[in-house]
Parts: C-alpha cells; structure tokens; sequence
C-alpha cells in the first residue's frame, strides 16, 4: 500500500513525535507542531501515537489511494473529502483504492494532521521519520513533498474503524486574541522594567515569517534594554549576546523589535537574548496560529506552567480512555 | 565566574557560566556537561554545550524543576576543580576567502547591512584597524580557532580564536539577518568565526567559503560515514587559505569522495596554552603538519 502525492498543497511533510537526542549539535527535535492533533489522528485510525502522519499547513495536498485504508485528519479546519464527498475531521473514515483525499478552504488553525492507518513508512533517520527540511534530514528524500511523490504505508494497524471521533472539547484550538503563557527568564534582566511590563500588555499579531522553525510576531513596541557595555564577544547591538544556546519556545527579539518563538525545528543557539519561554503546555497552540492572528503572552510563574502541563496530560488520558 | 541559572520554560534550564567569552568559560561549560552526562541524573532529555553557557532539557514529569536546578548546582562544585586538559585533534579547513558566491549573495543583502558601501571582508578589516582584507585574511587564518559550540543549525561550529584578547577580531552580526547563505560560508559574528553547514538565514559577516562538507545526511562522504556531523566542541581548526584553481581541485576530490581533511589528535592543556600562546599554537601546527 503507498500513496501518491498529485499535489502537495503548500508545505506538506512526513512528521511523528520528532528526534530527541541530538540538538547538541543543532539537529532539532522537529516532529508535529501541534503533538496532540498529531497524537489524536493516530488514536483514531488505530496507530502507535507515534506513528508518522503528515502536517500540512493552509492548504491540505490532495493524494491517491494505491490501496483501501483507514484515514483521520485532525488540527486545523480544513474539512476533507474523498472523490468530492465531505468527510468529517477529527472522525476516522475509509478510503477506497484508487480513491483522492482532498481538502476544502481553510475555515480555522493552520495545520492539519494526515494519519492513515499502519503509518507512513519512510526510513527512520536518527530514530524519527520526521522531516527537517533545513538539515535535508529524515521523511521522504529530507524535503516537503512534491508532486509525483510516492510513500509507502506501514501494514494495517490491528483495532482501527471507521467513524470513532473525538469530542469537540477534545479539540484544542488557539482562541481570538490567541493567548500564549510564557514563563519570564533567560536574559529578563536585560530589558527594562516598562519594557518588560508593556511586552505582556500589548497585543501582537502573528507575522508573514512564520514556520517550523519559528514564528515571528509584529506590532508592538520596541523594547527599551537596560544600559550596559557589551561583554565580550557578544556584538555590539544591545539585543546581542554571547551566542548561546536557544530552549524550544524562547522568544527572542532581535533588535528588540519583532519576537521570535521558536518551535520545533528551531535553531539550537545563536546570538540574540531571550526573555522568557513559552510554556510547554502552549506550545501546540503555535502551530495553529495564522499569521495577521491577534495573540496576547500572558506571563505565568512556574507552577502555574506546571498546572497547565498537567491539564494537557490529563487531556491526553482521556482522548486515549475515549479511543481505546 | 558565577554562573546564572534561569528556568527556559517548564522542560529546560539555562547555565549562563559567563556573560562573556573566554576559553575559561568554555571548559568550565564543557565539564559541567560532561559532569552532567555522568551523573545520570533522572529525567534528563538533552544537554547542549554552547560557548560560555549550557543548556539542560529535562522531563518535568519525571524531576521537578526546582530538584533538576539544585542537583545542577551540586554538580558545579565538583566540575569547578577539573583540569582544563582535553584529548582533541586538530584540523586543517581550507579556505577561499573572497570567493564569488558570498560576494554574491552580500551584494544581494547590502541593504541589511552597516557599511552598504563595502564588502564585509573590507568593512571587517576597517573596523578592526587593518590596513587591507588582505592583513585581514592573515590574521583570521594566523592563529588556530577553538571549536566552542555545534549548533544553530545541523553541525555548524561556532569558533573563538586562540590569540591574545587585544588580537581577537570582533565585528558586529547583519543589522537584520540575511534569508540566504551560500553553504559552507565561513562567518563572522561577535568574537567568533562559524561554518554554515547548510545554506539558509544568516546573521554573521561574510569572509569566504570552503570546499570542505561538514555536514552529509546521507553519510556518503568518507569521514561522515561515522555521524553525519563533523564538528566537536574542542576541536581546534586551522584555517588555510586557498586560491580558485586550489579549489576548484578540492570539489572534484570531494565529488569523487577523494579528499579528506588534514588531521591529526593532540592534547591541549588551558594553563600550558595561556603561558606561551603563540609558542603553543606553533607547536600544535607542527603536530598538524607532522613536523
């Protein structure tokens, strides 16, 4: 059983739950932006949670059937169909051979999540089918897909059916103004207290430059560094630092003008200050966000990170208890 | 040195050993995360080494936070008394500095860029008081780099200089980072050299380019059959300047999977290193050269 890619929409990849181990030397993680759609459409057609998938962003691929499979698209609104025929999202739905998948407008969120049941079975690199385009690593020949593509399919996991569905208030979705918690750190100290204050009071808007690797946000204000002379090696602009290294979710802000937080293929380091980290449980939200979104960061201690994380493990347990 | 810890989020602590960078600050991150690695400490995911800092991300499921912070903190006593002493190899990168593909491609950004007026190779010679990119040249491949991160992107290697601080070159990163680099552009930011591995974003000065892969995701190339990454932290590189037809030579080895770097392991000591720098440095090129 394979697929055949006949379009690849806008940016279509091979993802599972990524590559831990070797961002020491700047291979990131990578893996589902948004782990919990990822993890609920494997549920849904039966497979590991881990099993590869693919993430589409804005605007879904269309892609043929060499044989009958089980499918579940989960993430953002982008309603499915076969041959033309609506199907539901986040609702696992059968697929004849020689049948296309294709997709509608995108109706809200950004990324959907392709599962096909028994995964997608590209080599494993590093331990992970997930591609990271930048490194030419891991999913089909390290790149998107493209037209023509063909991508074989793990045999049929056992357990999968038609027409199982997650609840609605299983679905997570950013809201409007989209809301992202951050814990306030790393290099806090270099920007003043106003400063500080105004970035978590102002409203932002996601930018154009928005992707895998980071999304950059617009439309506040510059922020105001405390004055100091540069420390060695670290440049000479007051947002530079000692190039250093960059966790998943730290928002920097060159220049001190336009965040960047940075996901899951993200840069492992560089030379640009940080002042604090989107908190884990948030992270998935990102990836959801369109750009022009109205987002608010709501600054949160560590307990209150802690909770939160909790609350998506939670979440979790019970999309598995409803899909077991 | 005092290190400070700050907490990235809920999964990763931050280790800033130093606000500024000098080889002390480097071993003493070095050992700190090689102290980490072998006390096996529960939960840990990742540890990552950069220049005068670290990184550690951890599962917080499985260790608090506040527990991961204070088992870091108990591990810094111990790793503060370790010599300096690293068993490493050093390398010979050839170089083609000037070349016509990062010509190219800051012509492409000059907009982005301090002194629109002039290359980077030029405006890097002026600010650091040289009298052409030619003296310039010289001193950037006079005297060994210290390899003090891997990162930013897949194997890039961040290095520092082994000279005198009054000799260390400093040149400020693009005013807006560039959206493209030639591969294996040799950069320059803050007080350190790099190798982009791959071509993408950029926000380092740009002096030349090498013929040298440093990074293979196919692991076709000989010596990244091992691991697809070339680089270590505490690798020392020696930069050799080369013309076109030098080259144009090296990528028809490299296509035919025939060129291998010089190399050759050494042993490098901080204290015996600080005493007579370059007495040191000319002894481990004659270790490069077998002398």
């Amino acid at each position: 059983m394979a697929i055949k890619v006949i379009s690849p929409g806008l940016a279509t990849s091979v993802q599972d739950l990524g590559r831990p181990g070797y961002y020491n030397v700047g291979i990131p993680i990578s893996g589902g932006m948004d782990r919990f759609a990822l993890r609920a459409a494997n549920c849904l057609v039966g497979n590991d949670e881990g099993a590869a998938v693919l993430e589409s962003v804005f605007m879904g691929p269309e892609i043929e059937f060499t044989g009958d499979a089980l499918v579940a698209v989960t993430g953002a609104d982008l309603p499915p169909k076969v041959d033309g025929e609506p199907r539901e999202s986040w609702t696992s739905f059968n697929v004849k051979a020689g049948q296309r998948l294709t997709f509608d407008y995108l109706r809200g969120g950004a990324r959907v999540y392709i599962a096909i049941s028994g995964g997608i079975d590209t080599p494993v690199a590093l331990g992970s089918r997930s591609t990271y385009a930048l490194g030419a690593l891991g999913g089909h020949q390290g790149r998107n897909l493209e037209a023509g593509d063909e991508l074989p399919i793990g045999a049929e996991a056992p357990g999968g059916a038609e027409g199982r569905s997650v609840p609605a208030k299983l679905r997570r979705m950013p809201g409007m103004p989209a809301e992202l918690r951050v814990l306030p750190g790393l290099y806090w100290h270099r920007i003043t207290e106003r400063a500080g204050s105004r970035f978590f009071e102002e409203t932002w808007e996601v930018a154009n430059e928005a992707d895998r690797i980071g999304y950059r946000f617009k439309g506040g204000t510059p922020l105001e560094f405390v004055e100091r002379d540069q420390p060695f090696g670290a440049g000479s602009d007051p947002s530079n630092i000692v190039d250093a290294c960059y966790p998943y979710g730290s928002i920097q802000i060159p220049g001190g003008t336009e965040p960047i937080v940075l996901h899951r293929d993200a840069v492992s380091g560089g030379g640009y200050f940080m002042l604090g980290t989107v908190i884990s449980a948030d992270m998935d939200l990102i990836g959801q966000l369109q750009p022009h979104t109205p987002t608010r960061f709501v600054s949160v201690d560590m307990a209150a990170a802690l909770a939160a994380r909790r609350d998506r493990r939670a979440m979790l347990e019970n999309l598995r208890e409803m899909l077991q | 040195m005092t290190t400070r810890y700050s907490f990235g989020g809920d999964e990763h602590i931050f280790a800033e050993v130093d606000e500024e960078m000098s080889l002390e600050a480097f071993f003493k991150s070095l050992s700190m995360t090689a102290a980490i690695r072998d006390s096996q400490i529960k939960g840990v995911a990742e540890i990552c080494l950069a220049n005068a800092s670290y990184q550690v991300k951890f599962d917080p499921d499985q260790i608090s936070p506040d527990d991961m912070l204070a088992e870091l903190k108990r591990l810094e006593t111990s790793a503060e008394k370790t010599d300096s002493v690293l068993k490493t190899r050093i390398i010979e990168v050839p170089v083609l500095y000037n070349d016509p593909w990062t010509n190219e491609t800051l012509m492409r950004f000059r907009e982005r860029h301090q002194d629109p007026n002039s290359t980077d190779l030029e405006y890097a010679a002026r600010i650091n008081g040289f009298g052409s990119a030619d003296e310039f040249v010289a001193a950037h491949s006079g005297a060994p780099w210290f390899v003090s991160m891997v990162g930013f992107v897949a194997g890039l290697p961040f290095m520092y200089q082994m000279v005198d601080r009054s000799r260390q070159i400093e040149v400020p990163k693009y005013l807006r980072p560039r959206t493209d680099t030639p591969k294996l552009t040799v950069g320059y930011g803050g007080c350190f050299s790099c190798i982009y591995s791959v071509r993408g974003a950029g926000g380092y000065q740009m002096f030349g380019i090498t013929p040298m892969p440093i990074y293979d995701p196919k692991q076709e190339v000989g010596y990244l059959r091992d691991f697809m990454v070339f680089f270590k932290p505490g690798d020392i590189v020696k930069f050799k300047p080369i013309d076109r037809s030098t080259y144009d030579q090296h990528i028809a080895d490299v296509e035919a999977n025939k060129f291998t770097p010089l190399n050759r392991d050494v042993t490098f000591s901080l204290d015996v290193f600080h005493k007579d720098i370059d007495g040191y440095n000319k002894k481990l090129e004659e270790a490069l050269n077998g002398n």
